[in-house]
């Protein structure tokens, strides 16, 4: 077990099963096909993306270095919380980046029912020490236990 | 009311506090709280002329995008700018079968006409504004150096900051309208004068000029969302940001944005600011990334193709990802014709889209080049074509292009732009 202490970007405490992308998620071609047909497993579709291609994103933990690619990323990430079929939380190594951050705030601000606590900047080491179906807890600090 | 530490002027404070009513002072916080997690201390006047939004399509799934849109409107929050938007999903000119066409009308864009009708109320510039190249002369979203932006899209967005030294962050859809409805966007990242500073130093030792695509991709894949400065590209593109170089720039960036995430780059000796300010431009601590003829064969050579057949006779050829300029569609046409006359065929071999801006393309008819290129079977459409691309009836069709984003984001398999010629005139060979 190790604990690893980031930034609480929004607020909330979940305990879930990690995925992880060691590369930058690509929000856009990630969960595009999940949200036009109807996957409620939102099953990544990103080709570009080894450790994720083809796996559960909702209701996951979701662990990664920072989202990339299209600027529709924060508005796909509003859509994802708007239909439940976003992860159950997301946690990144480094700090947010704009297009995450964006839907994550759109998220809280506009959408009544949605709670998907975000952390950032846990930093390198937990992107190397955290695994696919690790069990991942996120209290309302910011500290992220990966067990 | 939640807590903040910005430094708001009074104007700023009173849309926060309610004064022009809830959803607006919903807007304000979400902006915000965006520039908070960002460091952003204060919110700068957006100066440009026009605004651009990425979201130009009306795809069913996305509902709680247009329950906001309407939100928006109902309460007046309208953009204080006229915009433009990213092209428009559909266009009968498309080759598309009966199923496809089902698909799109009735299942996947079931919402464009209603959403086109919020665009409407919101500020769209024009019927003709639809493009991700909205900087090109023929539309007139062009941004001077300096202007503040509060636009999205991602090749826009690192062409504007690039080629144009506008300021603009990478803004996600419906911020970049937020932006624009207060007037005020946070003042972090790309419209900081150290946020535009290099984090990179680029190498460029290729034995000849670099394909943008794959060079934009080698980088984007990198440095991700630092800024780069690029050494050693003006041997091959000049020192003059003429037609040429900037299309090529376009293509460039377009690739570093979707294979990373890049806003900003620097070409030593082209891009305004470079040219301007050198290698003052560069963080001391700056690592250094070299692209020789074996990293760009490196990059090709990985790229998945995931189609079920891999030599499967492609059906579709798209190019225009990003749209494009009206020199590439004139050079096209000269290629074209000169493949086509060598292999002593009349057309190309494989059906053809080339896409560009509404403008752009109503430019292109009024030169001899329409007829020419029109002669040789080439499709001209004002489509996105990766908006047509993605579902799984056009995900399954073996389609080709040259457009790194358009790769990345869907089936389409990439090949470079000598590499499509060959097959659009001589069947590959």
């Amino acid at each position: 077990m190790k604990v690893f202490k980031g930034r609480m970007v929004v607020p909330g405490s979940v305990t879930a099963e990690a995925v992880v992308s060691h590369g930058g998620l690509n929000t856009l071609a990630s969960f595009q096909k999940a949200l036009q047909f109807g996957d409620k497993k939102a099953t990544c579709g990103d080709q570009n993306n080894p450790d994720l291609y083809g796996k559960q994103m909702a209701g996951k933990a979701l662990c990664l270095p920072q989202t990339i690619g299209s600027t529709t990323g924060g508005l796909v990430i509003y859509c994802a919380c708007s239909l439940k079929r976003q992860p159950a939380c997301m946690l990144f190594s480094k700090p947010i980046d704009s297009l995450a951050g964006a839907g994550v705030i759109l998220a809280d601000v506009w959408l009544d029912d949605v709670k998907m606590p975000v952390v950032d900047s846990l930093g390198e080491e937990f992107l190397e020490y955290v695994k696919d179906g690790m069990q991942v807890s996120v209290g309302e600090d910011g500290e992220v236990t990966v067990e | 009311m939640f807590e903040h530490h910005m430094r708001l002027t009074k104007e700023q404070q009173a849309i926060l506090d309610g004064e022009k009513g809830e959803t607006l002072s919903k807007v304000m916080e979400t902006l915000i709280r965006y520039g908070e997690l960002f460091g952003a201390k204060e919110m700068v006047p957006v100066t440009s002329e026009y605004n651009h939004l990425v979201t130009s399509f009306g795809l069913k799934a996305m509902g709680a995008v247009y329950e906001l849109m309407d939100t928006l409107i109902e309460a007046g929050a309208v953009s204080g700018q006229k915009f433009s938007v990213d092209p428009k999903p559909l266009d009968s000119n498309v080759p598309a079968n009966f199923i496809q066409n089902i698909v799109f009308n009735h299942f996947m864009y079931t919402r464009q006409g209603e959403y086109e009708a919020q665009l409407k109320k919101l500020g769209l510039l024009s019927e003709n504004a639809f493009t991700c190249t909205c900087y090109m002369d023929a539309v007139g979203n062009v941004p001077k150096k300096g202007d503040v932006l509060s636009w999205s899209e991602s090749s826009a967005v690192v062409y504007a900051n690039s080629v144009l030294g506008a300021h603009c962050n990478r803004n996600s859809g419906i911020i970049d309208l937020m932006g624009s409805i207060v007037g005020y966007v946070p003042y972090f990242g790309l419209l900081t004068e150290e946020g535009r500073k290099a984090d990179w130093i680029v190498e460029i030792k290729t034995t000849k000029k670099p394909e943008a695509q794959l060079l934009g991709s080698a980088i984007g894949m990198k440095v991700m969302e630092d800024v780069p400065y690029i050494r050693g590209l003006d041997k091959w593109l000049g020192n003059e940001l003429n037609d040429a170089a900037c299309t090529y720039l376009k293509d460039f960036g377009a690739a570093t944005a979707s294979n990373g995430a890049v806003g900003l780059y620097h070409v030593e000796g082209l891009t305004p600011e470079a040219a301007e300010t050198g290698d003052a431009l560069v963080k001391p601590d700056a690592r250094v990334y070299v692209v020789d003829d074996a990293e760009l064969q490196r990059v090709y050579d990985n790229y998945p193709i995931i189609w079920k057949n891999k030599d499967a006779k492609p059906k579709l050829c798209f190019m225009g990802c990003p749209h494009m300029s009206l020199q590439q569609l004139k050079d096209w046409t000269e290629k074209i014709e000169k493949g086509l006359k060598e292999s002593g065929n009349d057309k190309v071999l494989i059906p053809t889209v080339f896409t560009a801006a509404p403008g752009v393309l109503k430019q292109f008819e009024s030169t001899q080049y329409y007829q020419r290129l029109k002669k040789t079977g080439v499709i001209l459409s004002y489509i996105c074509p990766l908006m047509y691309m993605n579902n799984p009836l056009s995900g399954k069709m073996p389609v080709i292009t040259s457009s790194n984003k358009l790769r990345t984001y869907t089936s389409a398999r990439y090949y470079t732009d000598d590499e499509i010629l060959a097959q659009l005139t001589k069947g590959g060979r």
